[in-house]
């Protein structure tokens, strides 16, 4: 399942990370690497971006990024 | 960088964005600078100093960034600060609110070089959200100072203060924990980092060249290589890309 | 779970995965041993989220806070100003009293103290209070942390538009400085979508051009010393702010489908905890940083640019002056989009800086006429109206002075940030255009349907 799947209030598990380059050590960088837990805070007013609560920080992802990461439910 | 020696000493200070580095920057030079609460707010180098027991010391604020693997221009200049500006201390400012996340780029700043400082600030955040750090575990586990701060009040600023002196004039060694990989990973640092030693000799950060090397970060390698070819050792031209090449595939 | 998925995650994993993974697990171990975190901390940041990203109240909280702060803005520099151009007025007097004295010639008082002097007076009274209140209340909500969350809400339109959320807070800087403004594109990491940022900053009314705005819409659209009037004001101010920014998403849409085409790059954007602002530092801090800043650099132009401009209004060629002469040939063009010779001239003028377009204009006017009361709105909307003003003029004018070339400043700065000649030419000619097109429209269309 990739994470722009979920909703508000879900919990998952990082599994992997389907995007290359730079912006995958984007994403590394924030802390999504593969066992990380993240929570659904919120979509934004019109829906996209979604805030995830990533290791102790508020992270907006859009609904491109969000795909991009393979995620398991707890 | 050309300074004169015992003219002063170069601080570097670097963080994640958010974490009230600049206002740590403000607190400890009296320069105002404004900040912001916004991420990546710093984009110029701004630089002040502030004198601590009659020497002075040259406070260089540095982008804040996630990590120094060079994604962007900032992480670049950050990056090429503390490992080709060889400032005299750096000191890491992070958010006690998310360390695990502010903890990744300390990391990675220690294995660039073993002379930093980790400023725990935003302590009054984490007490209001009823997060407890406990300085002097993190301290041992990192092999690093530790020094939490309320920058905005001024909390803890004469501590970080006595302990960058006493580390930039050298009367304060560390040994950093440096982060373990997984031993496939290891077995070839220790190969790249043999090799990279016969090209370039000692003095530089090997390990983490290794890494970067292994990265495949081709534009670092580059410079590095530069920087050797200056230094009559030939024979070294060319070695580097050659290893970073074999260790890309 | 799709099998197919799975094989290719648990494969193996890159280095830089492994790296960055192994990186992790040490922090989280760390972490583990030396941070506890408790039950029962405050939430108030998430409890603030709620309503200031709610579906139901962000939008509307956005534009109320707009409202306020441009109301404040507005209501409370009008003393402040009159105060300051009595001040300077008494002062000028003065002034020209000591030239006479030291039986200095006509034309030394006429280039120093109207030419110079007088713009740098109207300069200050009229831009230093909306500055020293603006840039606070402004100062405020960037310390609060609340910038962010409009970029939060907001990027969904800039997805659609092509570009990024973070355009918002780059915009939101603009508001104090088109220059700082082009700085802050930065933040942007992606080059297509920073280049639109950039392209399009000079859209949002910056605070050299805000009291052009105020003043006109207080004297044209408030109906002066009439009850009601600050507000009916405020109203247009938001008005045309708000026109602003439909003009920047339509242009960075344009852009995007055609110079600026591409994929919107990867968009990762973190909403720091909202922190307390400390008001004392921040008014030191937005007046010391932001507000005396920007008003030493419109006095370092304003005091030689008056000079210039009582030369041109008092040098004659022929049987005019130079300035009437160019206000005579552009005049056909600058009826044709609402704007008299003049205006335009003023406009021309002011390139150096924004804030200069006014005071040109009532030199310019001036040359043929006598305003009793320097500074003052009331002086300033007869004067206006004597050489055939209207509603409509006020209109083309506000609506030429937010979407034309940006000021030479900022065409500086985007030179320095694209180092491009390229793009600083079409930051010149593409809101240049933008702003004839816009103000031929809407004058041809109220002669049609109005007059």
């Amino acid at each position: 399942m990739k994470m722009d799947r979920l909703k508000p209030g879900a919990l998952a598990f990082v599994r992997g990370l389907d995007a290359t380059g730079v912006q995958r050590r984007r994403l590394l960088d924030i802390g999504l690497v593969k066992g990380t837990r993240i929570s659904v805070i919120r979509r934004s007013p019109l829906g996209d971006p979604v805030l995830y609560e990533i290791r102790g920080a508020m992270i907006a992802l859009r609904s491109e990024e969000a795909a991009l990461i393979e995620i398991g439910l707890e | 960088m050309g300074r004169e020696a015992g003219d002063y000493h170069v601080i570097a200070l670097a963080g994640n964005p958010n974490t009230g580095k600049s206002t740590v920057f403000n607190a400890l030079t009296g320069l105002k600078q404004h900040t912001g609460n916004w991420p990546g707010k710093t984009v110029l180098l701004a630089e002040g100093s502030f004198i601590h027991h009659g020497a002075r010391y040259k406070l260089v604020d540095l982008p804040g960034t996630y990590s120094l693997i060079a994604n962007s221009g900032e992480e670049e200049v950050a990056r090429d600060f503390i490992y080709f500006g060889n400032p005299d201390a750096t000191v890491v400012v992070t958010d006690a609110t998310c360390l695990e996340r502010n903890l990744n780029l300390v990391y990675q700043i220690m294995e660039i070089t073993p002379r930093v400082v980790m400023c725990v600030n935003l302590m009054d955040e984490a007490r209001r959200k009823r997060i407890k750090v406990n300085k002097k575990v993190l301290a041992k586990r990192l092999g690093i100072p530790v020094v939490t701060t309320i920058a905005k009040s001024g909390e803890g600023l004469y501590e970080l203060k006595e302990i960058i002196s006493r580390m930039a004039t050298g009367r304060m060694k560390t040994q950093p924990c440096l982060v373990k990989y997984e031993p496939e990973v290891e077995a070839m640092i220790e190969c790249v980092t043999d090799d990279l030693r016969k090209v370039i000799g000692k003095d530089y950060c090997l390990r983490w060249l290794a890494l970067r090397v292994l990265d495949g970060d081709s534009e670092l390698i580059k410079r590095v290589e530069e920087r050797v070819s200056g230094r009559n050792c030939k024979h070294g031209q060319g070695r580097l890309k050659q290893l970073s090449r074999r260790d890309a595939t | 779970m799709d099998k197919e998925g799975l094989n290719s995650y648990q494969g193996e994993m890159p280095l830089k995965d492994k790296i960055v993974r192994s990186i992790y697990s040490q922090a989280e171990e760390t972490v583990g041993f030396a941070v506890r975190f408790e039950e029962g901390g405050s939430d108030w940041d998430r409890k603030l989220d709620d309503i200031l990203t709610s579906p139901v109240w962000g939008f509307p909280i956005m534009l109320l806070l707009l409202g306020i702060i441009l109301w404040i803005t507005i209501s409370g520099a009008n003393v402040p100003s009159d105060i300051l151009a009595d001040f300077f007025f008494e002062l000028e007097g003065k002034l020209t009293g000591y030239v006479m004295l030291l039986g200095l010639p006509a034309w030394f008082n006429g280039l120093f103290v109207v030419g110079a002097y007088r713009t740098l007076a109207w300069v200050v009274s009229v831009m230093l209070p909306p500055m020293a209140i603006f840039f606070p209340l402004f100062t405020l909500l960037e310390d609060l942390g609340y910038l962010p969350r409009v970029a939060f809400n907001l990027d969904r339109v800039f997805k659609a538009c092509g570009s990024h959320g973070k355009q918002a807070l780059t915009m939101c800087m603009g508001f104090g400085c088109n220059a700082a403004g082009v700085i802050s594109c930065r933040i942007i990491d992606s080059p297509r979508e920073r280049l639109i940022a950039i392209l399009t900053n000079n859209f949002t009314f910056c605070n050299g051009r805000f009291p052009t705005l105020i003043a006109l819409s207080l004297i044209f659209m408030g109906g002066l010393s009439k009850t009601g009037g600050e507000v009916r004001a405020t109203f247009v101010v938001v008005g045309m702010v708000l026109t602003g920014i439909i003009v920047t998403l339509l242009v960075s849409y344009v852009l995007s489908k055609t110079l600026l085409k591409g994929t919107p790059s990867s968009f990762i954007l973190e909403l720091p905890p909202y922190r307390l602002p400390r008001v004392g530092s921040v008014l030191v801090r937005s007046i010391l940083d932001r507000t005396i800043f920007v008003l030493t650099r419109a006095v370092l132009i304003a005091l030689p640019a008056g000079a210039v401009i009582w030369l041109m209004v008092n040098i004659n060629v022929g049987d005019k002056t130079l300035l009437s002469q160019g206000a005579e040939f552009l005049q056909p063009f600058a009826a044709l989009i609402g704007l008299d010779g003049y205006i335009l001239m003023a406009f021309i003028l002011g390139f150096p800086a924004n804030e200069i377009v006014l005071p040109i204009l009532i030199m310019a006017y001036m040359s043929w006429g006598e305003m009793s009361d320097l500074g003052s709105m009331q002086a300033m909307g007869e004067l206006f109206i004597e050489h055939g003003w209207t509603w409509t003029t006020a209109l083309c004018t506000m609506l030429f002075s937010m979407l034309h070339f940006p000021c030479g400043t900022t065409l500086y700065t985007i030179a320095k940030e694209t180092k491009s000649v390229k793009w600083t030419v079409l930051a010149f000619a593409l809101p240049t255009f933008v702003a004839i097109v816009v103000c031929f429209i809407v004058n041809q269309s109220i002669g049609l349907f109005w007059r």
